[in-house]
């Protein structure tokens, strides 16, 4: 008798994603498959806007990190006029964009994938949950929380002059600049950030680190996968969120290229199956082989443990010796286990911060001089920053107006639709076997599976409870329910 | 203790920015919480249809709706909700007037599918678009159907409230939400059905705080082409800022920050067809009495249907372009 598990809504990419577990007459998972329901068509109706509006066109692809769209539209538009902004620009976009990553990474581990840790995968579905690890941690964590994502939101809208849907980014630069005042309270907001990080760190270590059981989850094989790993590098090979080359390195950890943006569809091509509106990106020169590990395979993921495996090293000196006990912790570079995405965030945060810091006390971060006037034609030109979620690469073309004849996005969970997809039924195997009854914790775990990437949606990083509701029912071959679970009724 | 009067969010397709713009409310969330039992918010909580399905009708007192109708599934739950809902109000700007996913309907629904199935990096020789029904071997899987045309709430149902913006300003979710626990408190009274709520009755130009001369414009210019004046009414300048024809609500936002005014709050009051009161105002200050010169400013705004329709063109007077339009007709 076959039998069905459909999961539906489990999350959201642009929409509501559904999971279809499909069991073989042995009880066994015959295979499972993450479907997107719905797509908005930004490619095609951009076609004919002005390069220029683009990062406030896509912006709206996503209001979790309309930011990341924003700086990747404006390095675009920047490529396409053939203009180089000012330091002072650069420095600004970058500091925007670092004090928006304290607030996303803040969010996500402390309202969703911090309480599988901090409270167990197998605490009660009503504890596991941001207020779980406030009565865990203490009180005052709910009100740093809040805090972090304040002062983020702060700096987004000093800088990019809303909280939501920055709007400042133009070719060549910025509308405005920052005056001292405002330089001063930012460089306040991140000292605070980088102690809250650290803590943060902290947490995780006596916690997490401390309990040999979690560590053995983290280690154990359900969550691992071999494949490449992807991440943005400054000229030193270490990471930086907002400008460099994409680096990828193959399953043992060794450089398998480093390109400049205008040349990623060289190396990037995405695959197409009929049953989603979301296509699964591949390395090219290694080919679509199907959802499968290893070197052969072009599949490759992009998070914050991927840029951990694809740099050798932070540009930051506290976030370096996270960095480095990251590594020796686990076992040295690259570390396979997807899990391990919750503590590489961990060490996201605190350079994030640091960062903040450092380009708030620049001494060139109040200059005037934020914009250059294009003067060339536009042409064509690709932006790529690391958006939280992953790489994330605008490439547009255009008419000698600069209005747009060609749009390519390339989002940042695109890039792990193929790897969440394998984690899944990864998990799904190792947890649902010959027709064993699936029961709420088991469902959590296949949760944990895709909630390490932390997809892009609401529901998975800016959760107010943190708790992904599935729905679990088991069919037989009439299509009729067997058996209904529920997490979070 | 008595039941609490039960508080829906959902999301169509949007983008999630207007449940963060709701999150930065803060501590307000927690009177919300306070005031409402929470039945049904995929961003915060639980999100099974079925159980809203099983509500008596009219169940729930309010619910915000946000995201336009783009396919089956969107209008199925919008259906749904309006028949839980007493109030249903259309929340942010997709729901209202179709945003910037609106602008699909410059195409038919067969061309963004195709585009997007066919971009440069997309490795499709065999053409494989994406089927709301597909046979795998281990049975048949469904994903919704993209409607022809991206349409607002109100095009689907009936709408009691209608609350704007891109997303709609904290501070303004934080009045609106007072303002609901005083009329459950018996403290104030509902506006009439159909209002807008959560927004100005002017125009941003009147919350802007440029200084404003008589405007006569020689010629129109984009934003990054030049120095601007950095407290000089950017139309005066010669920037298409759409001011003069957006509702008031944001405080302006944009403009302060140097950036022209896109229209994220939709039609001013009184204004039945935003693209037509803008084209108005922008007539209104070319300075030039001769037609070749008119002209020439004219083309000096290289994308009409983006600057008069961009976020309004689903629920425009205009709703689509032809291919769409036709498409939807057929």
């Amino acid at each position: 008798m076959n039998q069905r598990i459909t999961i539906d809504p489990i999350t959201r990419l642009e929409g509501h994603g559904k999971i279809e577990i499909f069991l073989n007459e042995d009880g066994d998972v015959a295979n499972t498959y993450f479907q997107i329901p719905e797509l908005r068509g930004f490619e095609r109706f951009c076609v004919g806007r002005p390069v220029e509006e683009m990062p406030l066109l896509t912006n709206r692809i996503c209001g979790v990190c309309p930011e990341a769209h924003h700086m990747a539209a404006a390095k675009a538009a920047d490529a396409v006029y053939h203009v180089d902004p000012p330091r002072t620009a650069k420095l600004l976009r970058e500091l925007l964009y670092s004090a928006f990553y304290v607030t996303d990474h803040t969010t996500h581990f402390y309202a969703l994938g911090g309480p599988d840790f901090i409270m167990g995968p197998d605490a009660p579905v009503a504890e596991r949950n941001i207020l779980g690890v406030i009565h865990k941690v203490g009180l005052e964590i709910g009100g740093k929380v809040i805090q972090a994502r304040k002062y983020g939101h702060t700096v987004v809208e000093i800088i990019g002059g809303r909280k939501v849907h920055p709007c400042t980014s133009i070719p060549g630069g910025l509308t405005k600049g920052i005056t001292e005042e405002q330089r001063k309270e930012i460089e306040e907001m991140g000292k605070w950030a980088i102690d809250f990080a650290q803590f943060s760190l902290k947490i995780f270590n006596d916690i997490v680190l401390g309990n040999q059981q979690y560590v053995d989850l983290i280690l154990g094989d359900i969550y691992n996968h071999q494949t490449y790993y992807m991440g943005m590098v400054d000229e030193n090979n270490k990471i930086n969120f907002y400008d460099g080359k994409v680096r990828v390195v193959d399953p043992d950890g060794k450089e398998f290229v480093k390109y400049e943006p205008k040349d990623y569809a060289e190396h990037i091509a995405e695959h197409v199956e009929p049953w989603t509106y979301l296509k699964f990106p591949y390395l090219k020169k290694v080919g679509w082989k199907g959802f499968v590990d290893g070197k052969d395979s072009g599949v490759y993921m992009a998070t914050p443990l991927s840029r951990l495996n694809a740099c050798d090293g932070m540009a930051t000196p506290l976030a370096q010796e996270e960095y480095e006990r990251f590594f020796s912790t686990l076992g040295g570079r690259p570390v396979h286990q997807r899990l391990a995405i919750h503590w590489a965030r961990l060490v996201e945060l605190l350079y994030a911060a640091e960062r903040w810091v450092e380009l708030a006390t620049d001494p060139e971060i109040t200059s005037p001089n934020f914009h250059t006037v294009p003067t060339e034609t536009p042409t064509e030109g690709v932006g790529i920053v690391e958006a939280p979620r992953g790489t994330l690469t605008h490439h547009y073309t255009t008419d000698e107006r600069g209005l747009l004849t060609k749009v390519n996005l390339i989002v940042g969970t695109t890039n792990n639709y193929a790897p969440i997809s394998m984690s899944i039924n990864k998990a799904a195997n190792s947890l649902i076997k010959h027709g064993e009854v699936v029961t709420e914790g088991m469902l959590n775990m296949v949760e944990m599976a895709f909630r390490a990437y932390d997809p892009c949606f609401g529901c998975a990083t800016h959760s107010l409870p943190g708790q992904m509701p599935l729905e679990v029912t088991i069919r037989d071959a009439k299509g009729e329910p067997v058996k209904v679970l529920r997490q979070y009724c | 203790m008595t039941a609490k009067p039960k508080f829906a969010m959902y999301w169509a397709a949007s983008c999630g920015g207007c449940e963060i713009a709701v999150l930065n409310t803060h501590e307000k969330i927690l009177d919300v919480d306070a005031n409402f039992d929470v039945v049904f918010w995929p961003v915060a909580m639980d999100a099974k249809y079925k159980d809203v399905e099983a509500m008596e009708d009219g169940s729930i007192l309010l619910t915000l709706f946000n995201g336009g109708i783009r396919n089956d599934e969107n209008e199925h739950i919008a259906k749904l909700l309006r028949k839980k809902s007493k109030i249903l109000v259309a929340f942010g700007s997709c729901a209202n007037e179709g945003c910037i996913p609106g602008l699909a309907n410059l195409s038919a629904a067969g061309e963004i599918v195709h585009t997007a199935f066919n971009t440069i990096s997309t490795d499709n020789p065999t053409e494989i678009y994406p089927r709301t029904s597909v046979d795998v071997p281990e049975g048949e899987i469904h994903i919704p159907k993209i409607l022809p045309v991206l349409k607002t709430l109100d095009q689907v149902v009936d709408v009691d409230y209608y609350m704007p913006g891109c997303p709609p300003e904290s501070h303004q979710i934080a009045a609106v939400i007072d303002l609901v626990i005083q009329v459950l408190q018996g403290k104030a009274e509902l506006p009439p059905k159909g209002s807008v709520i959560g927004a100005g009755n002017s125009t941003v130009c009147d919350e802007c705080t440029r200084t404003r001369n008589i405007k006569s414009i020689k010629a129109f210019k984009r934003i990054f082409g030049q120095p601007l004046d950095a407290s000089l009414c950017l139309l005066e300048q010669g920037i298409p800022c759409n001011g003069p024809a957006t509702r008031s609500g944001c405080n302006a936002r944009c403009p302060s920050a140097g950036a022209q005014c896109i229209g994220c709050y939709g039609p001013a009051e009184g204004v039945m067809d935003y693209g037509a009161r803008l084209i108005t105002s922008f007539a209104s200050v070319i300075d030039s009495n001769d037609p070749k010169q008119i002209e020439s400013i004219i083309d000096g705004i290289p994308d009409p249907a983006g600057q008069f329709y961009r976020f309004n063109l689903a629920g425009s007077l205009l709703k689509a372009a032809v291919p769409a339009w036709k498409k939807e007709k057929a």
